[in-house]
Parts: C-alpha cells; sequence; structure tokens
C-alpha cells in the first residue's frame, strides 16, 4: 500500500471544515473553503494523471481492518467508473463555493461547513470499497443536504428538505436490507469485490434487484418515485441544485453500476426490458412535465428527470456503447446541468424571480450571461459538437441495440429536450424586452466568470475530442460487460 | 490515387471564422469591420479554388484531425462533390458581402456588427460542411449553421421577426433532433461508422431493408434545409430577414447545405446501388416531383416578390434531389450542376429583390409596374435570373436542366421529363410577369427621383447575372466536377 492519495481526497475537504470552525470572518471562510476545495481538486486531477487506464483492477487501494469481527474494513480504492466521478465531485466542488460567495447571506460559516462535509461524504461513496463503508457515507449524505436545503432554502424548504428526507430514507431502508441479506449471501464480508465475485441463486439475485431499484430509483430519481426533486431543486439554493443535479443524482446510477449489474448479473439481464421501460417513461415524461413549466429552475429540475432516464437507459440496454454512453452521459449532466443550475441562480440573485414570463430580451442587457447560457442550453439539448451529443449518440446507438421502441420513445424526448430549452432561451434571453424585470441588471463578473469557464471548456472539449474521458472508463465498462454477460452465459 | 494531405481544407474554414470573430473586435471602427468580409471571402475563395486541380485530377485533399468515437474521425475530406459546392459558396459570398454592405449601409440597419460576424461565420460551417469526410463533421457544420443563421433571420426584431425566427429554428432543430438523430444512431449502429465512402457506406454491410429503408426517410426529412415537402415551410417564413439573409439562406449557404446532404447521403451513406437496389429511387422521384410542382403553384399565387422566390427555391431544390435518385450518370451530372446553377441564378434575383425594396421601398410586384425604367440594370439582371431559372439556353439553367431532361430519358423515365416541362412552364408563368410588369407596365403615379440604381448593390447583382450566363456557356469546371462525382 502506497501513499494514501484517496483518504486523501477524501478527508481534505472534512479537514477544511474542521478548520473552517475556528475562523470568525465570513470572508476568511469563504477563501478558506474555496482554497480547501480547489486543493482537493488539485489532488484530483494528480490522481487522473497516475491513473492507469489500461485495466480494469481498482487503483490507489487502501485496507486497513475497522470491525474484523464482522468483516468490516476501510477499503478505499477506484476503477475507471470512480475514477471519472471521484473528479466531477471535485470540479463542481469549488464552484459550489464561488456559486454560494454572496448568494448566502447569513450563517456562511455552518453553510461551507455543511458543503464541504458533503463534498468528502460523496467523495466517499465513490471511494468505498466496503460495503459497509459505502452505506455509511451513503446514509450521511443526507444530513448535510438536508441542511443545505432545510436551513438556507427557499420559503418552502421545511417542506422539500422533509419531503427529500423522506423518500430517500425509505430508499436506503430497503438498501439497508439488501446490504444484510448481501452479507450473509456473500460469506459474510463486507468486502465489495468478494461479494462481486459470489454467484448468488436467481432467486436471492431477484429479491435483491428490486430493493436495490427502489433504493437507487428514489436517486436516480426515475420515475414515479421523482416526485420529491421538483421541491428540492426549487427550494434548495443554487450550490444545493448544483450537488443534487450535479452529484447526487448520479449516485443512483453508480449504484445499478457499481451492485445491480456485477453482484446481481443474471436479475440484470432478465429484468432488463422492464428497466429500460422505465428510463423510456422517464424519458418521455419529464421532457413532457418540463415542457409544461414557467419555473426556471423546475424546467431544469424536470430536464434532469429525462436526462437520467437516457442514463439509465444506457445502462441497462447492457452492450458497450450503451454502458459507455450513459456513464459519459451522467458526467455530462453533472457539468451542464450543474452550469444551468448556477445560471438560474445568478439570473435570480440579480431579479428574485424564476418566471419566464417576467423574463425577456435579455441578451441586450447581459451579452456575456445569455452567450454562455446559450452554450450550455445547446450543451443541454445535446447539439452536435457539445459534449451530451457524443453521450447521447453512445446511448441512442446502444438502446435502438436493445430494442427499437424504446430507441424511438428516447428520440421522442430527444426532440422534446429541444423543444423546452430552446423555448426556455428564447422567452428568457430573446424577444421584445420584458417589464417584469428591473433593468439593467449586471452581466457577470470576474468570480461568476471563474465558476462558468471551466464547465464551458469541458462542454467543448468532451463534445469534440471524448476520447480521454471515454478512455478513463473503458476498461472498466469491458470488464463490467464480461461479468455481466459471463455469468448470464454461464448458465 | 493517394489522397494528398493538407491543411487547405481547415484554412478554408479558418479564414471565414476568424473573419466573423474580426468583424466582432472592429466593432467600433465601422470602415476596417466593413473591409473584413470582402477581403475574407477572396482569400477563401483562393483557398478553395486552389485545391481544385488535386480534385479535378480524381484526388482527395484530406486532413485527419483526430478521433471522435471509434470508427468517427473529425476530418475533413476535399472530393469533387464537396469542391461544387465549396466553389458556389466562396465564389458567392465575395459577391454576397459587397452587396450586404451597400445593404446594410442604405438602410441604416441596427447590429450590423453581428449581421457581418453571423453572416462570416455561416460561411466557415457552410464550407466546413462541404469539406466534412464523414457524416459526423457534417452534422456539427450543419447545426452550427443552423444557429448562426438564427439571428441573421430574426435580424429586423419585430414581431414579424420573431415569428419567422421561431418557425425556421423549429423545423430545423425539430427535424435534426428526431428524425436525423435517429439516422445517425441507427448507421452508427449498423455499420460502425459514420464515414463516407465511394459506392455507399451502408452497400458494405448486412442490413434488412426495410430497416435501411426507415434510416433512408430518416435523412431525408431529418436534413429539413433540403425542404422537401412537408419540411418546406420554414423557408418562406424565413423571408422575414434581410434580403442579403435571403439570398444567403437562398443561394450561397443554407438550403445548398440540405440538398448537398442528401446527395452525401445518397452517394456516400446508401449509394447510388442500394438506393436502386432497395426501389428508394423512383419513390424518391415521386415524392420530390410533387414538391416541384406543388411549390410551382404556390409561387404562381405569391405576390410579395421574395415570398415568391421562396417558393420557387422550393421547387428547384427538389430539381437537385430528383437528379440524383434517377440513378442515371447523366440525370446525376444536372442535379449537380443544378447545385451551382440555381444558386447563381437565385442569388441574382434575390438581389434584385433587394435592391428594388432599397430603391422604392416596393415589396409586391402589383407595385413594381414600369419599375424597369427606373432601375434598368436591376431589372435586366432579375429577366436574366428569370430566364436561368426557366432553363432558357444560353443560360446555367438551360445546361442542368437538359442534362435532367436527358437523364430522365436515360432512366427510361418519361413521367419525369413530363415534370420538368411541366414545372418550367410554371417557372415561365410566374417568373416573366415580374420582368414584363416592370418594364411594359405603366407607374400608377409617378415615383419620386430618388428611385435609382445603387452602385454597391447594382454592381454585384450585374456579376451574378453574368456568372449565369458564363456558366451557361462555360460549364465545364462544375460538369468536370460532377462527372467525378458520378464516376
Amino acid at each position: 500500500m502506497g501513499f494514501p492519495l484517496l483518504s486523501l481526497i477524501v478527508f481534505t475537504p472534512a479537514a477544511g471544515a474542521a478548520v473552517l470552525m475556528v475562523l470568525r470572518s465570513d470572508n476568511a471562510v469563504r477563501w478558506t473553503a474555496l482554497g480547501v476545495t480547489v486543493l482537493d481538486l488539485a489532488l484530483c486531477i494528480a490522481m487522473l494523471v497516475g491513473f492507469d487506464t489500461s485495466t480494469h483492477e481498482m487503483q490507489f487501494t487502501e485496507t486497513r481492518p475497522w470491525v474484523p469481527a464482522l468483516g468490516i474494513a476501510y477499503a478505499l480504492g477506484i476503477d475507471g467508473i470512480s475514477a471519472l466521478f471521484v473528479f466531477l465531485t471535485a470540479l463542481l466542488g469549488w464552484i459550489c463555493v464561488l456559486a454560494s460567495w454572496v448568494a448566502i447571506e447569513r450563517k456562511v460559516k455552518e453553510f461551507m461547513i455543511s458543503l464541504l462535509v458533503m463534498q468528502a461524504l460523496m467523495l466517499g461513496v465513490f471511494c468505498a470499497l466496503d460495503l459497509f463503508l459505502f452505506y455509511v457515507f451513503w446514509e450521511a449524505m443526507l444530513i448535510p443536504m438536508y441542511l443545505i436545503i432545510g436551513v438556507w432554502g427557499g420559503e418552502g424548504r421545511v417542506y422539500a428538505a422533509f419531503k427529500f428526507f423522506l423518500y430517500t430514507l425509505a430508499g436506503s431502508l430497503l438498501f439497508l436490507i439488501g446490504v444484510i441479506v448481501l452479507y450473509f449471501h456473500g460469506g459474510e464480508t463486507f468486502d465489495i469485490l468478494a461479494l462481486t465475485a459470489q454467484d448468488l441463486p436467481f432467486r436471492v439475485q431477484a429479491w435483491l434487484f428490486f430493493a436495490f431499484l427502489i433504493a437507487f430509483a428514489v436517486k436516480v430519481p426515475m420515475v414515479p418515485v421523482h416526485t420529491w426533486l421538483p421541491d428540492a431543486h426549487v427550494q434548495a439554493p443554487t450550490a444545493g441544485s448544483i450537488i443534487l443535479a450535479g452529484v447526487l443524482l448520479k449516485m443512483g446510477a453508480y449504484g445499478f453500476l457499481r451492485f445491480s449489474l456485477p453482484m446481481l448479473p443474471e436479475a440484470s439481464v432478465h429484468y432488463s426490458t422492464l428497466m429500460l421501460a422505465l428510463s423510456a417513461l422517464a424519458i418521455v415524461y419529464g421532457g413532457l412535465l418540463a415542457l409544461a413549466q414557467d419555473d426556471l429552475k423546475k424546467l431544469v429540475a424536470y430536464s434532469s428527470i429525462s436526462h437520467m432516464g437516457f442514463v439509465t437507459l444506457g445502462i441497462f440496454a447492457l452492450n458497450l456503447r450503451g454502458l459507455e454512453g450513459g456513464i459519459l452521459q451522467m458526467f455530462n449532466h453533472g457539468v451542464t446541468t450543474g452550469a444551468l443550475f448556477l445560471f438560474v441562480g445568478l439570473i435570480y440573485e440579480r431579479t428574485h424571480t424564476r418566471s419566464m414570463a417576467n423574463y425577456g430580451g435579455l441578451m441586450k442587457a447581459a451579452p456575456v450571461y445569455t452567450t454562455f447560457l446559450a452554450l450550455f442550453t445547446l450543451s443541454s439539448m445535446a447539439l452536435p459538437g457539445t459534449n451530451s451529443f457524443v453521450g447521447e449518440l453512445l446511448v441512442l446507438s446502444g438502446g435502438f441495440a436493445a430494442s427499437m421502441a424504446v430507441g424511438t420513445a428516447a428520440i421522442l424526448g430527444a426532440l422534446l429536450g429541444a423543444a423546452y430549452l430552446l423555448g426556455m432561451y428564447r422567452k428568457v434571453a430573446l424577444g421584445p424586452a420584458s417589464v417584469g424585470v428591473r433593468y439593467k441588471i449586471r452581466d457577470v463578473n470576474a468570480r461568476e466568470m471563474a465558476a462558468i469557464l471551466p464547465l464551458a471548456v469541458f462542454v467543448l472539449w468532451v463534445g469534440l475530442y471524448p476520447k480521454p474521458f471515454l478512455g478513463i472508463i473503458d476498461a472498466s465498462v469491458k470488464h463490467l460487460l464480461a461479468q455481466v454477460h459471463a455469468k448470464e452465459s454461464g448458465q | 490515387m493517394d489522397p494528398v494531405t493538407s491543411i487547405r481544407p481547415l484554412l478554408a474554414v479558418a479564414v471565414a471564422g476568424l473573419a466573423a470573430l474580426a468583424v466582432l473586435l472592429l466593432n467600433n471602427r465601422e470602415k476596417l469591420r466593413d473591409a473584413v468580409s470582402p477581403v475574407a471571402a477572396i482569400a477563401m475563395f483562393a483557398i478553395v479554388v486552389s485545391m481544385a486541380p488535386t480534385v479535378l485530377a480524381g484526388r482527395t485533399v484530406d486532413l485527419r484531425l483526430f478521433e471522435i468515437l471509434p470508427g468517427i474521425d473529425f476530418t475533413f475530406r476535399v472530393d469533387a462533390l464537396g469542391m461544387v459546392f465549396a466553389t458556389v459558396s466562396s465564389l458567392l459570398w465575395i459577391v454576397a458581402a459587397i452587396y450586404s454592405i451597400g445593404y446594410m449601409r442604405h438602410l441604416k440597419e441596427h447590429a450590423q456588427t453581428r449581421f457581418f460576424a453571423c453572416f462570416a461565420t455561416s460561411l466557415a460551417a457552410a464550407v466546413g460542411g462541404a469539406f466534412a469526410a464523414n457524416l459526423f463533421t457534417l452534422v456539427i457544420f450543419y447545426e452550427v449553421l443552423s444557429l448562426v443563421t438564427y439571428p441573421l433571420v430574426y435580424h429586423h426584431e419585430d414581431e414579424e421577426g420573431w415569428t419567422g425566427s421561431r418557425k425556421y429554428l423549429v423545423y430545423l432543430m425539430g427535424a435534426s433532433k428526431s428524425v436525423l438523430l435517429a439516422a445517425l444512431a441507427l448507421t452508427y449502429n449498423i455499420a460502425g461508422s459514420l464515414d463516407f465512402v465511394a459506392g455507399g457506406l451502408l452497400a458494405q454491410v448486412d442490413a434488412s431493408a426495410p430497416l435501411l429503408t426507415i434510416v433512408y426517410f430518416c435523412y431525408l426529412f431529418g436534413f429539413a434545409k433540403a425542404a422537401v415537402m412537408p419540411m418546406h415551410a420554414w423557408l418562406p417564413a424565413a423571408m422575414v430577414a434581410p434580403t442579403p439573409v435571403s439570398a444567403l439562406l437562398h443561394a450561397v449557404a443554407v438550403v445548398k447545405m440540405g440538398v448537398f446532404c442528401v446527395l452525401r447521403v445518397i452517394f456516400h451513406i446508401f449509394g447510388t446501388g442500394l438506393v436502386d437496389g432497395l426501389g428508394l429511387g423512383i419513390a424518391t422521384a415521386y415524392l420530390v416531383s410533387f414538391t416541384i410542382l406543388m411549390a410551382s403553384v404556390y409561387a404562381l399565387t405569391r405576390d410579395d416578390l421574395k415570398a415568391r422566390l421562396a417558393y420557387s427555391t422550393v421547387s428547384q431544390l427538389s430539381y437537385i434531389v430528383l437528379g440524383a435518385v434517377l440513378l442515371s450518370p447523366v440525370a446525376m451530372v444536372g442535379g449537380i450542376i443544378h447545385i451551382a446553377a440555381h444558386a447563381f441564378s437565385k442569388i441574382t434575383l434575390f438581389f434584385c429583390a433587394g435592391s428594388i425594396y432599397c430603391a422604392s421601398g416596393k415589396r409586391n410586384i402589383s407595385e413594381m409596374a414600369g419599375i424597369g425604367r427606373r432601375l434598368p440594370w436591376t431589372m435586366g439582371a432579375f429577366f436574366v435570373g428569370s430566364l436561368s431559372m426557366i432553363g432558357v439556353p444560353p443560360t446555367a439553367g438551360f445546361v442542368s436542366k437538359w442534362y435532367l431532361a436527358l437523364g430522365s430519358v436515360e432512366a427510361g423515365e418519361i413521367a419525369f421529363l413530363i415534370v420538368l416541362l411541366v414545372s418550367s412552364v410554371l417557372n415561365a408563368a410566374y417568373f416573366l410577369p415580374v420582368s414584363y410588369v416592370a418594364f411594359f407596365g405603366t407607374e400608377a403615379q409617378e415615383s419620386p427621383a430618388t428611385v435609382r440604381e445603387i452602385p454597391m448593390m447594382t454592381i454585384p447583382l450585374v456579376a451574378t447575372a453574368i456568372l449565369s450566363v458564363s456558366m451557361g456557356i462555360f460549364p465545364n469546371y462544375f460538369l468536370a466536377l460532377a462527372e467525378g462525382v458520378v464516376r
């Protein structure tokens, strides 16, 4: 075991949170939080530089016994799939700090502490190789997120935070039962890799599959357990929305990739049609809901449901293109939707309205803002040349290979996406200047630009040259596919 | 023969892209800003033409940049078909750039910087599309073109402008985010690549006929810029744009990009052999014949000159597709050179419409009685453009129609010969009265003396009229390229 890089990555934000506790001035808190998150990003970049893309094996592994009597260990490690999301989490981390710079006015210290603790826990989820440790991180995330929504949220924050808490907790309980069943069926260990190597009987697999499905589906979220999401998004502060959309939603899909597919391959194949149908439903239903919104934040929230439908569709197409596209789309959605929530936040800070009916002609007042908004809107609708198009093409290609009907439904979702996103842009940025919004509003400043630019870079980088990103996940995805189909054909 | 590797395809795109940047930077220095476009246009044309000898010799100019996905690269390849499109676009950009300056200054239009920047970018997109070596690269430029022409269409920013531009974007984006997207995903699935291949990418693989048929029609309607009915309604709606933009849409870039994509799919994704084998050639021919005739009938009923020209474009575009799907070499040549013939003539007609509007403020044909005596050069050029649209020798339109007619005989499809003849009669019926009224009609009231030619607009439109005739007399350049495609 070499240098504990992953522990450093996971616990840097936590240590930063501890430092924040002793600081007094709000500005010192802000700058320290920014410093910590930038340092964490630098560590993640160092991790990616040292990452070996030619193998699916876990890398940077660390193992220390924790509760040996129960087979619990402190085990960290990442493969290509987790590496991408560790990076995404760190990338969005410092952007969240920037997005909260002036938007959070009271209890700044407490907010930044919640933010940093949240980041540490999310990174822990992606790095954990011990199921018990994973579950600890997974459940603990609820607390800071509950606080971020419930304390710093909008007017209906208490209801939204409570709903969020209840939904995810209900899912988590089923997950806990699943974990215990897995523990006893898998040789009384919490070692994720050892559990993956187990050959469970189909009956057990099927039960576990549905327990996990409900737990993960709430997080993704899949229709019909999605109703907490719009409430949580609308009430959450900007940084909360970025974390929710950017990282938390990925947790559900990550759960499918880390647990359902490799541990329950026969059940995954057996129920893949159901999963494809649910994905198609989410794509179309989410798109229709987004089309009907007037509130900017709700629109982006519902679009997330549709876009995450593409992710689960890709995953359960159970072929190479689908899986790679689904995972790439998780990353893309984090970047693009994170950016869109940031943009909604920026404009809300200036006008204190999110209703599109109050906007119009913003292009004239804030040309830089609207130009970048155009880029992210187009990215979200997956215009060729942007990041989401590469993912979408792969997902559709995999989807059509799995089922023509599901592919066709997804196309309908893509069309809906173009409709509500272009409609949103037209209402906000173009057209005659609206009277409802007080002009003149300020265009973006340097701090806001610093948050926007890196995301814009990734939109075009992944859109035109996705090879490095696909390269990171390639070996792991191929291995995952082999796991799923080897056990299937071994029957 | 081996392809030549050269940076020139990228250079041609970059010239226009940099021109757009320069226009933005020179926002406050009007004279310098306006000089950028013509200079860049000449540079781009020079770069494009410098590759012509290589292409005419049957070789291609290649530039592979990087891999996007397995089987999909970001690659430029200049071949004969791309050369036709690129020559036409870059040549016409020169005249359009000069004309635009005249038009925008005369009407003291707002947002001129945005206008010229978008105009230049749309040329970068058009030539980038012409030189794209696979569907992925092509579609990127195709979508960029949709986007940068959108502000040009809503340029006036009035109620009419917002409505028309909205329809424009809804049609183009709607088609590409639905059927075109499906076609791309399915093609990638079937073939594992999106490359343009001589003889057809899909001809090399096994796939079921119904699936291929679906993919084919997804492409045909997905490239809505080709305006095959019922995907044509955006074109008349986009008439709200300033006239130089209409010229850009109709002659230089947008619709030509549409038919160019359709031809790419027919020649290099499916291949003529596969199109024939699936029985899609004749089916498409009937479809586009309907478009040819219906659009001509619509044109007859329009009094607004630009609307009449718009429907004429819908009709003429389908000539190009018709030539390709008749699948006889002669007809294909006719279809390909009609890209150039229609471009030269239609840009003349739009320039004339803009010149009339700038000089007199008139848009409706019924108000143009006697205007030919005030604007003799403009209306003279209009007459030449009309003759070319009808297909009267020695104009460009005659050459392409001759090949089309000969091709339909060669293909043994006399029905389409009749379509061509009937539509030519219809062309004459909606174009000639304009010239007649302009020269021989009597003015309802004496127009003011301010109605006179504007040199910066008249010179470009006379130049394009001369081009329309010269191509009729010296069609060899485009014929040689077209034969290079068919060979």
